[in-house]
């Protein structure tokens, strides 16, 4: 076996905080993120005052980790604010490793609020419109979304079914998590007669729009050891980036997750056949199939057959989006921080009903900008390291 | 590896020459002067072979759609339209719209010509059925 990387078991999640998850009204997205980063402290069994790096992004700060880091009282040794759109998170988990690793900071936050449900914003942002696409009204994201699986559909039969399945998934697994926004019964039917957006994805192959904030405090595995909770170690991670607008994107059918699957697991040294559990950042139904072919869990093009067959559903064979995702359980514009902290649940096996039966290994995929950032990253309980 | 010829980035940026020349009714893409590669949008270095200096040419107009979708809205708002991506024939692939056609029409693989018509105040690339 190779040469074991340097990252690769070096830093652990040693506390995870959820605030305000589908309808915050009176809140302000720092009161949110706030509320998430003292249940991680508490969680971890440390303090703001231990707090030396910060990680974190919005929708809404132009100078997200200073206004964070003020809000908070932080004077971090590290600031790390770097804009993937959703996929931030994730990224800022190797980010976060790499800092801990070479000991520019001990104790990382990573954290996001957004009342992007009851606040006066919704889901707009300050991203510009690219300039050669603004004249032919792009309604974004969704649209770019749209363009990539009707593109699919195109090239491998990919149906509208295959896409509602997703979300009927999304739900069932919701049903099962007492936290998640959108519980009540769906099914392909209701996911198909849905309103039509942007043909093919109706409002039910769209994610929320909720409020909603989440923090994850990393530390060395060193220190983890010494505090109260499960450490979740992190195994691997990489970043890819091969466009920002639609237009721009190589082939859409296959996204830069094809690259980052295949070194995120060179890092951690295993392949998806390792996987108990995935986290996909499920902005729309296409993600969930085009991420499942790029990370290496069935064929280009089969991604559809896979999720009829009920796989990724509670009770199939690769649990995808426990915790009822994007689509169901939560989504305040940037959907990044949930994916690590569900995937710290069930490596901690307190993920109450919906827990996957002996999960040791997860993946959490972040997706950002219009199918633009993508980032891998596994985490594995200590008998992986 | 040449030494960096500095005369490429002399005039007015490809930006602006493309611009005016959708102004002047021309359709204008890049070809890179070492890969031949074509490009759009317009850039400043060929981002195929990674640095080649780019020259102006005239698109053939000629393309073919890659995907396409179509916008819902209600009719009161302006009624549903298409948004398309186009393959040039050269290679680089646009954001367009196919005019001419109802949305619902617009189907990938379909032949489409390049017609450059206002958006808005300024003109902008379209496409029509061959």
């Amino acid at each position: 076996m190779s040469k074991t990387h340097p990252l690769r078991g070096s830093a652990a999640i040693v506390g995870t905080g959820l605030a305000g998850l589908g309808e915050a009204p009176g809140r302000t997205h720092l009161e949110l993120l706030a509320e998430a980063t003292a249940k991680a402290l508490d969680d971890a069994g440390l303090t703001l005052g231990d707090v030396d790096g910060l990680f974190t992004a919005n929708l809404v700060n132009f100078f997200p980790s200073l206004t964070v880091g003020e809000y908070l009282g932080l004077r971090p040794k590290i600031a790390e604010a770097t804009n993937l759109g959703g996929a931030s998170f994730v990224d800022y988990a190797i980010k976060a490793a790499m800092a801990i690793q070479a000991g520019l900071c001990d104790v990382a936050l990573i954290c996001y609020g957004s009342n992007s449900r009851t606040g006066a914003g919704k889901h707009t942002s300050g991203a510009e419109l690219p300039p050669h696409e603004a004249a032919y009204k792009p309604r974004f994201p969704v649209a770019a979304y749209a363009l990539a699986a009707a593109r699919h559909m195109h090239e491998y039969g990919t149906t509208r079914e295959d896409l509602a399945r997703v979300a009927v998934a999304a739900r069932q697994w919701a049903q099962l998590n007492p936290l998640a926004y959108r519980r009540e019964p769906t099914s392909v039917e209701e996911v198909l007669a849905a309103r039509m957006v942007c043909d093919p994805l109706t409002t039910r192959d769209c994610c929320l729009v909720t409020d909603g904030a989440g923090a994850v405090i990393m530390v060395s595995a060193r220190r983890a050891r010494d505090l109260k909770g499960k450490p979740v170690y992190f195994l691997g991670g990489a970043a890819a980036q091969w466009h920002r607008q639609i237009s721009a994107m190589p082939d859409f059918t296959t996204t830069a997750a094809a690259e980052s699957g295949p070194r995120a697991f060179a890092m951690a040294g295993l392949s998806p056949a390792d996987v108990d559990v995935l986290q996909l950042y499920d902005a729309f139904t296409i993600n969930v199939l085009m991420f499942l072919e790029d990370l290496g869990f069935c064929p280009k093009g089969e991604a559809g057959r896979f999720v009829a067959s009920g796989a990724i559903a509670p009770g199939g064979s690769l649990p995808v989006n426990t915790n009822g995702g994007g689509l169901s359980c939560v989504h305040p514009g940037m959907y990044g921080v949930f994916t690590m902290i569900e995937a710290a649940e069930q490596l901690r096996g307190t993920a109450g009903d919906r827990q996957v039966t002996g999960a040791e290994i997860a993946l959490c995929h972040g997706n950002g900008g219009t199918l633009s950032s993508q980032v891998t990253a596994l985490f594995g309980t200590a008998s992986t390291v | 590896m040449n030494a960096l010829d500095e005369r490429q980035f002399a005039g007015p940026g490809p930006e602006q020459v493309f611009r005016a020349g959708l102004t002047d009714g021309k359709f204008l893409i890049q070809r890179c002067t070492v890969c031949a590669a074509h490009v759009f949008y317009p850039r400043a270095l060929c981002p195929a072979c990674k640095g080649g200096p780019l020259e102006c040419v005239e698109a053939s107009g000629a393309g073919e759609v890659y995907s396409s979708t179509i916008i819902r809205q209600p009719a009161d708002k302006g009624g549903d339209y298409n948004l398309a991506m186009v393959t040039l024939a050269e290679g680089p692939r646009l954001m367009t719209q196919v005019v001419g056609i109802a949305p619902q029409d617009v189907r990938i693989g379909m032949s489409v010509r390049a017609t450059i018509r206002k958006a808005g105040e300024a003109p902008a690339i379209f496409f029509e059925p061959v």
